[in-house]
């Protein structure tokens, strides 16, 4: 018999386990990092955590590879080539740190506009766009606006909040699970954790996404809808479910505006605007009295239908007739829409059928007394079962503030937002828009060596809080919150190079930019950025973008393209917090936030940004980062972490504080507040009280509960913003009324875009382009494996997925006469690329798709100039413009959706031929090899990862 | 040739649910990272950084449709060592190194008699098992057999590092020789497979089928019906009617 007495089945699997966040994705889950010696043996999933309960995904589990990648830039860098060739020369900290600062400096003492300061996947915004506001510029914004701004502002003005960190589909209690195009992404872990329990439950799931992929997969029904119809779609729910009473009117009655009166009198400045009293407080029609009474009157049963004349000529009504009005229309229904969604109209009455179902024939109660924000008490929690869940793929086009809008408004009008089974909010959410701050960087606010008055991004609520000139004209270089994107609460990061490039509407002088490939799979337009990047005055000699600084871990595209790269730390080297001030990790029923701290030490000469920000924000005197003598308050981020606070016992951990490291949300800063939270996991936790986990927005017991938190200073109750007010008074200025007015040019598409209610139209580029010459839509996806992961140079990672293909449907191979494995050209109004494909049978006929930022360039990421990344691999990018098609007007139409600003890449339309045979084919267009920064650490030829801590092991149980 | 022992009462193996993986590869990545420092050599990839990067790995998944047209279903298939009873990766080896262990029916490979001939991943009729690239002996699932009773763990996490790590809960680890165990009511009720049976090899791992589809269209209650039923005397009468029959 064999025998396998050396076999060690109790080896001693770390010398001390770490635990921190993962960084691998924007999930930020719970890990603990076993390490040996001075070596990283694994990395699993924390179960205490709330994110993750233990479990991690793919790229979670390949943390120790991105760690030790040899793409790892090892210590600062001035550029001594061409942009764009790679050469650099390193410096010290010292020198880069007064390069950078004696950049800065004489921008700030003169136009601090001059500073276009943009970060990328950054998860230390509090942090970030601090710095911005105390260094005085209006620019600055994160990936948001070209990720999924739609989705999260329309959130935000609809209900106070959106999907992933904002809140989460009651996974314990609903009957019926609604994905609109979730691409296997935001959020990851969750998402998965919960369909589980809905298999388990045996709960149906219905996936509506052009592609049958990851989730859609695994629901019973997919509906493969066609690309940018997903308001259409959903509107045609409403109208049905309206239309067979199949509505929550209770509810839309107590939580939401639908009651709230409005003026109708067309034409003049107030029409479409609520009826308010002499305190602004809105007004309903009483039941009883049948007169206007402030909605906040408790014990009042407003009417939903009526009608009131107004002094001033004109009447009011409850802003549900006009719902009635418009959804009831036959333009909505379900047969007017199917030629345009590709969905048969029966399958709409029947997914109609199966929400109503849900939610009114299994409606959920749970025994729970509470009290509502009018004092009125209830004995039980009622819900109605029905739980949505979209991300980008409804979000990323010009009509998908709307459509986002839609989906909220659909989930209101059932009943199920914030209730048992339906969409549950998050800690610090509901946060409405109207407490939300204002931008700022008005013309006035944004002076010499002055910092702005409040934060660069934040909600308007009318016109006269837009960041424009007395022309009208942008503040922002990205043009964020003008007339172009007014409601554009993250920024328009995709139209930064663009505008700086054209100086339109001015040029800007050191772009600073941190975790963001905009060289390459961030930008669209991909080649013209490039050329933007690298373009001098012939005049002058100088670049059109003078200064570049960049901060990055690794050797990325977009590093070479930098004057000056300050190299970021790998996310096991570094302190982090993720704040509730930014962008949070609580679940429903709890409030949470969590540390990274370094559980290696790094060994090359780099820091973590946020420590080097700091350090630059002393040098440049900047308040708040100095005492009065000018001396940096904080050593680095850990101390800043620790002691700064944003007002008063408000700091960016809210765990552990105090000086007795028990305070909660409020409290002193705590010197040792960072070992509580090592010792704690790496995150702090908190349960809301039983009755304060649902309907939130209404619930005393959970505003208490927040106010005590510090999510907010007073009790901030509110309604669900059905009819959006907002909307329609940038409408009015559109018609002509109030002091500030779009400009001409603008008016006829706001007038268009922004209806109080939701409304569908067609995205743009899909409308300008001819549709015989680009019939085709294309889409890209985030495979789960590599969501989110900037560093998909990852050697296990890359080994699932290498190289893209472009997944076209059979019906279209066939006509192409096709197979995988041949090439193919597509083009766009703007370009041509030459790609492998793929054939599929699970996606919309019309629609072609393929894997994001898959492709890389030769010559970046350390990895081989053949790397399949490199000649199969490709980006959709190249053919994806930042502006829309020439109007003939000379103006610059960005490729945005008009509200928000976010990026429309999923409006793209595309032509498709059969690419001649070649043996040895590659990619296109393809470019020059890029030139690598000195020093790098060579890629092994073969990696035996393990290697040394087995042979460890061997040694220690020998002896 | 190598001979397995008696058949064990207890059967440790792996439970997959095909109605819940979507393809993730966590459970892929997460044994790669946990065996690689672990039982035996690394496991090694070649060309990491390069042209054709190549690794072992212990795990894999499969991503394929089946059926065409409306009908294809996009699949999600992982795949590794089965720990059959009839392992004839066991029975063709020359040396001994591919065993059976008799107390619980893992089969492993020891790595210090393994000569790299690469017979048992002929005989392996699952594509189950991989030579290494570096260090030129046949790699394969171990099920975890240094997690699975390892006393430095806790008890909660002396389980497969892919059963730990799956976001979905689609794998399961257990005794399939003990009917009453967790994994065998599963394989009971949901009508659990063997892979390729026809094969002979007796696969402890076993597969759970995809529920039937709880397709919208064909639920039975009738949700059109439910959908097209509208309002008797229209819209606004309903609102009335159902407005007076709330409370207050």
């Amino acid at each position: 018999m064999p025998d396998d007495k050396n076999l060690n089945l109790s080896p001693k699997s770390a010398d001390r386990i770490a635990k921190t966040t993962c960084y691998m994705c924007a999930c930020r889950c719970g890990i603990n990092v076993h390490i040996k010696g001075d070596e990283i043996r694994y990395i699993e999933g924390n179960r205490d955590h709330p994110v993750n309960n233990g479990v991690l995904c793919a790229k979670g589990s390949a943390g120790i590879m991105q760690h030790l990648s040899p793409a790892r830039l090892n210590a600062p860098l001035k550029r001594v080539g061409k942009r764009g060739e790679g050469k650099f020369e390193k410096i010290s900290w010292e020198e880069a740190m007064e390069m950078a600062s004696s950049w800065l400096k004489p921008i700030r003492e003169t136009d601090p506009r001059k500073l276009a300061f943009f970060t990328g996947r950054d998860q230390s915004q509090a942090l970030t766009g601090w710095w911005a506001q105390q260094f005085g510029t209006p620019n600055f914004a994160a990936h948001g606006g070209f990720c999924s701004v739609n989705m999260a502002a329309a959130g935000i003005y609809t209900i106070g909040g959106a999907f992933w960190e904002f809140g989460s589909p009651d996974w314990q209690n609903t009957e019926l699970f609604l994905l609109f195009g979730v691409a296997e992404d935001h959020d990851s872990n969750p998402i998965k954790i919960g369909l589980g329990k809905l298999k388990d439950r045996g709960i149906r799931t219905v996936s509506i996404n052009p592609v049958q992929t990851g989730y859609s997969a695994v629901a019973d029904d997919w509906i493969g809808i066609t690309p940018g119809t997903d308001g259409l779609f959903i509107l045609s729910l409403i109208h049905v479910l309206m239309k067979t009473g199949q509505i929550d009117l209770d509810y839309l009655i107590r939580y939401t505006n639908a009651p709230w009166l409005v003026i109708r009198r067309p034409g003049s400045a107030d029409d479409g605007l609520f009826l308010r009293d002499e305190n602004g407080q809105p007004q309903v029609l009483d039941h009883k009295t049948g007169k206007p009474i402030s909605a906040e009157t408790a014990g009042i049963r407003p009417q939903l239908k009526g009608e009131i004349a107004l002094p001033n000529g004109g009447v009011a009504v409850p802003a549900f007739m006009l719902m009635a009005e418009d959804w009831l229309n036959d333009e909505h229904s379900p047969e007017a829409s199917e030629a345009k969604t590709g969905i048969p109209a029966e399958r709409v009455y029947a997914l109609a059928g199966a929400i109503a179902e849900a939610a009114f024939k299994r409606e959920v109660v749970i025994d729970q007394p509470w009290v509502d924000w009018k004092g009125e008490h209830h004995d039980k929690m009622i819900g109605r079962p029905v739980a949505m869940h979209a991300m980008r793929g409804i979000s990323a086009h010009s009509n998908g503030f709307q459509t986002c809008r839609a989906l909220h408004i659909l989930q209101i009008l059932i009943g199920s937002v914030e209730t048992p089974g339906g969409f549950r909010f998050k800690p610090p959410y509901p946060k409405p828009a109207h407490i939300h701050p204002r931008p700022a960087g008005k013309p006035d606010q944004v002076k010499p060596s002055t910092p702005l008055p409040g934060a660069p991004l934040g909600y308007p609520m009318s016109p006269d809080d837009l960041l424009v000139d007395d022309q009208g004209q942008p503040v922002r270089i990205d043009k964020g919150y003008s007339w172009d994107a007014p409601l554009s609460a993250h920024g328009l990061m995709h139209m930064v190079i663009s505008n700086a490039y054209a100086g339109d509407p001015y040029p800007v002088d050191v772009l600073f930019m941190y975790m963001a490939n905009m060289a390459w799979n961030s930008s669209m337009n991909t080649r013209g950025v490039i050329d933007m990047l690298t373009e001098t005055d012939p005049e002058t000699g100088e670049y059109r973008i003078p200064k570049i600084i960049y901060s990055d871990a690794y050797s990325s595209e977009m590093v070479a393209y930098a004057d000056l790269i300050l190299p970021d730390t790998t996310y096991l080297e570094r302190h982090d917090c993720i704040s509730l001030l930014d962008r949070p990790i609580c679940e429903p029923d709890c409030v949470a936030d969590a540390i990274r701290w370094p559980v290696v030490e790094p060994d090359r000469d780099v820091r973590g940004f946020q420590s080097t920000l700091l350090d630059l924000g002393a040098r440049l005197g900047l308040p708040g980062m100095v005492d009065a003598d000018g001396k940096p308050l904080y050593r680095d981020y850990a101390d800043y972490m620790t002691n700064h606070q944003r007002k008063p016992g408000i700091g960016p951990l809210a765990g552990f504080r105090g000086q007795s490291g028990k305070d909660k949300g409020r409290g002193d800063p705590n010197p040792d507040q960072i070992d509580a939270y090592i010792a704690n996991g790496g995150f702090w936790s908190e349960e809301l009280p039983e009755n304060a986990r649902y309907f939130k927005m209404a619930n005393q017991h959970y505003q208490d509960f927040a106010v005590k938190m510090g999510f907010f200073d007073k009790p901030e109750p509110y309604c669900f913003q059905i009819y959006s007010e907002v909307l329609q008074k940038f409408q009015l200025a559109a018609q002509g009324h109030g002091k500030n007015q779009p400009p001409q040019h603008l008016r006829e598409r706001i007038k268009a875009c922004f209806t109080p209610l939701p409304q569908w139209y067609a995205p743009f580029e899909g409308d300008m382009v001819d549709s015989d010459t680009y019939p085709i839509h294309a889409l890209t996806q985030r495979p789960m494996a590599m969501y989110h992961s900037w560093g998909s140079q990852n050697p296990w990672l890359r080994q699932i997925h290498g190289h893209n293909p472009l997944f076209i449907p059979s019906g279209l191979a066939r006509s192409l006469q096709v197979q995988d494995g041949d090439w193919v050209w597509v083009s766009s109004h703007h370009g041509k690329i030459k790609v492998p494909v793929a054939v599929m049978e699970g996606v919309n006929p019309h629609t072609v798709w393929t894997w994001n930022a898959i492709g890389k360039r030769r010559g970046a990421w350390q990895l081989d100039p053949d790397a399949p990344e490199a000649r199969k691999g490709f980006l959709l990018n190249h053919l994806i413009h930042e502006l829309l098609p020439m109007r003939g007007d000379g103006l610059r139409w960005s490729n945005s959706d008009p509200i928000t600003g976010q990026a429309a890449w999923f409006d793209l339309k595309v032509n498709i031929t059969k690419a001649d045979h070649e043996d040895d084919a590659s990619a296109e267009p393809a470019f020059p090899i890029l030139g690598t920064p000195p020093d790098l650490e060579k890629p092994a030829s073969v990696l035996r990862y393990g290697d040394s801590i087995i042979a460890r092991d061997k040694k220690e149980n020998n002896q | 040739m190598t001979s397995l022992p008696p058949a064990s009462d207890v059967k440790l193996g792996l439970v997959i649910d095909l109605d819940i993986c979507v393809g993730c590869h966590a459970c892929v990545v997460n044994c790669k990272e946990w065996n690689t420092a672990g039982y035996g050599a690394p496991l090694a990839d070649s060309n990491p950084y390069g042209k054709n990067p190549s690794g072992s790995w212990l795990n894999r998944i499969h991503t394929f449709e089946a059926g065409h047209g409306a009908e294809a279903k996009v699949v999600h298939f992982p795949k590794s060592c089965l720990h059959c009873e009839d392992a004839p990766c066991v029975t063709v080896c020359p040396t001994g190194a591919s065993y059976k262990r008799a107390e619980d029916g893992i089969v492993l490979v020891n790595e210090d008699h393994c000569i790299g001939c690469g017979l048992c991943a002929w005989a392996c009729p699952y594509g189950a098992r991989e030579m290494d690239p570096a260090e030129g002996v046949m790699k394969k699932c171990t099920l975890c057999v240094d997690r699975i009773y390892n006393t430095h763990l806790e008890e909660e996490d002396r389980i497969p590092a892919c059963v730990r790590t799956c976001p979905t809960s689609a794998r399961h680890f257990g005794d399939l020789g003990d009917p009453e165990s967790e994994v065998s009511q599963l394989v009971a009720a949901r009508g659990g497979f063997d892979l390729m049976p026809e094969q002979g090899t007796k696969p402890v791992n076993k597969y759970l089928p995809p529920r039937p589809r709880q397709s919208v269209t064909a639920d039975e209650v009738d949700l059109v019906a439910m959908a097209k039923k509208t309002t008797p005397g229209g819209f606004w009468k309903w609102l009335d009617q159902s407005l007076d029959r709330l409370p207050g």
